[in-house]
């Protein structure tokens, strides 16, 4: 038997027992990066292959919901750092070698971009909530108040529409460089050894695809649509169940720490919550939903979708706080 | 110049002192520390071994937490020491997951604090707080690159091993064995 004591009587505050420094906020914006990743991806995916006459909710709604879900996650990150007030201290330098810095300068980037993407359909956004959601119709007519008002804004929304395919080139890019980094954030801690393995950024990508693929279907109207999301999400459920069997493939294949890391997984302490809520609940449960569904039965999309979302926003919770515990042991 | 610890397992008795030396020079806040004492116990009684190592940052030569820093207020100074610009520091914690030796901390102040092989003192030519006060004369500081370092001196004469070299980050603390 092997103990380790420290006998100075270290106890340092989020980092003794074990690593708890990164609480709910980085798990969160994980979530909402990868949804918006999924939302933006899919809506100016189909807009490019000209399908926007056939998924009109993906193409030209949905995508409203990425710059909102995207704030809630910059705020989520802003609460996370210690020193919030420097956080303009990422923008004064680009460091290679750092995920961080990427993840800083894409979120950037994307911010503005997110915003002007779904911009440029604002009629038809008003359209699709029209006599359904009070707030949301204000808010665009006072949107469309204040262009009347400040040429720079309609200058702005003018240009969305007039622009609109390079703008939904540039965003696609970015939407797949936001959905790898949520994963290579973590992968990127060799020290991590739950986190440290390249199929993470991959695996990551797949389960915000799904999560946007998701929200899509949820909010669909025509039946065509809500099936053609559904068999998307099926087929990303089949790919990120592929990669989570990859996954702890690798880890057993690998060095004790790994060994150990996924030991938390089998029979461990997460095992219950991995595999009961997220794989089962959250990628398996909803499959079989979303089968049935193909096969006639009547069940609300809503189920499967929430379910769905459920499992993403979960199985980063658990990646976050099952990978601080995992460590180097000497 | 490469600044290098060496720490003789064999000779510690675990005070504590260098852990108290290190708090009072360096400021360290209530309950926080920048070296900490390990206990090793090893085996099944009657057979047991002991090794009692005295821990610290290992200013490591390839480094994941400058690597990972986004803003770099982590840095490497003369000598291979790595350092934390306090005002650059915004407190996002991504040195803290990647170093394997859990050597940095958030200081109350929401900065990141570590170990600084006490460069205010080694520029002027004095050693480390923690190897200055150790009773047993365990502890070695030194410049691997001149040759009658004390450090230099003891890694010819003895056995000795890193922590956690599969890490990858060759870290420059050494362990006498």
């Amino acid at each position: 038997m092997k103990e380790e004591l420290f006998v100075s009587g270290r106890n340092i505050p989020f980092i003794d027992p074990v690593l708890h420094i990164w609480h709910w906020q980085i798990p969160l914006y994980l979530f909402v990066g990868g949804l918006a990743a999924g939302l933006i991806f899919f809506s100016t995916y189909f807009y490019l292959t000209g399908k926007e006459k056939e998924y009109p909710i993906a193409v030209q709604v949905a995508p409203f919901l990425a710059p909102i879900v995207i704030v809630l996650g910059l705020i989520a990150l802003l609460l996370d750092l210690r020193h919030p007030a420097f956080f303009w201290q990422l923008y004064t330098t680009i460091r290679f070698d750092s995920p961080m810095s990427w993840g800083a300068w894409t979120l950037g980037a994307v911010m503005p971009l997110s915003v002007l993407w779904p911009l440029s359909y604002l009629t038809e956004i008003r359209a699709y909530f029209d006599g359904k959601n009070r707030y949301i119709i204000n808010l665009i007519d006072w949107i469309f108040k204040m262009m009347k008002q400040y040429w720079i804004i309609e200058w702005v929304y003018k240009l969305s529409i007039e622009y609109r395919k390079p703008i939904a080139i540039v965003n696609m890019v970015l939407s797949i460089i936001l959905g790898v980094y949520t994963g290579i954030l973590l992968s990127a801690f060799n020290a991590r050894p739950l986190w440290n393995t390249s199929l993470l950024g991959p695996l990551f990508l797949v389960s915000g695809l799904s999560t946007g693929a998701a929200a899509i279907m949820w909010m669909a109207k025509s039946h065509h649509e809500k099936i053609a999301f559904s068999k998307i999400d099926l087929i990303l459920i089949g790919v990120e169940l592929f990669f989570i069997v990859h996954l702890f493939m690798g880890f057993l294949a690998s060095t004790a720490v790994q060994q150990e890391a996924a030991g938390l997984f089998l029979g461990g302490e997460f095992t219950a919550v991995f595999w009961g809520f997220f794989v089962v609940g959250g990628l398996v449960f909803p499959a079989i939903l979303e089968i049935l569904e193909l096969y006639g039965f009547k069940i609300p999309i809503s189920i499967p979708a929430f379910f769905i979302l459920f499992g993403g926003a979960l199985f980063r919770f658990i990646m976050v706080d099952a990978g601080q515990i995992t460590r180097y042991l000497y | 110049m490469r600044y290098a610890m060496a720490m003789d397992t064999k000779k510690c008795v675990g005070c504590s002192d260098c852990v108290v030396a290190c708090q009072t020079e360096n400021n360290v806040p209530h309950g926080f520390c920048r070296d900490w004492i390990v206990e090793n116990v090893d085996g099944t009684y009657p057979n047991l071994e002991m090794e009692i190592r005295s821990e610290r940052c290992n200013q490591c030569e390839d480094t994941p937490c400058v690597r990972t820093c986004p803003t770099g207020a982590s840095h490497i100074i003369e000598g291979g020491i790595v350092k934390v610009t306090h005002v650059e520091c915004i407190g996002c914690g991504a040195c803290i997951q990647a170093c394997p030796y859990d050597a940095r901390y958030f200081h109350p102040d929401g900065y990141v604090d570590k170990c600084t092989f006490c460069d205010h003192r080694v520029s002027k030519g004095q050693d480390t707080a923690c190897v200055a006060v150790c009773p047993t004369k365990c502890l070695y500081f030194g410049d691997l690159h001149d040759e009658n370092s004390p450090v230099s001196k003891i890694l010819r004469e003895r056995k000795w091993k890193v922590n956690a070299p599969e890490a990858g980050t060759k870290p420059q603390v050494y362990f006498l064995i």
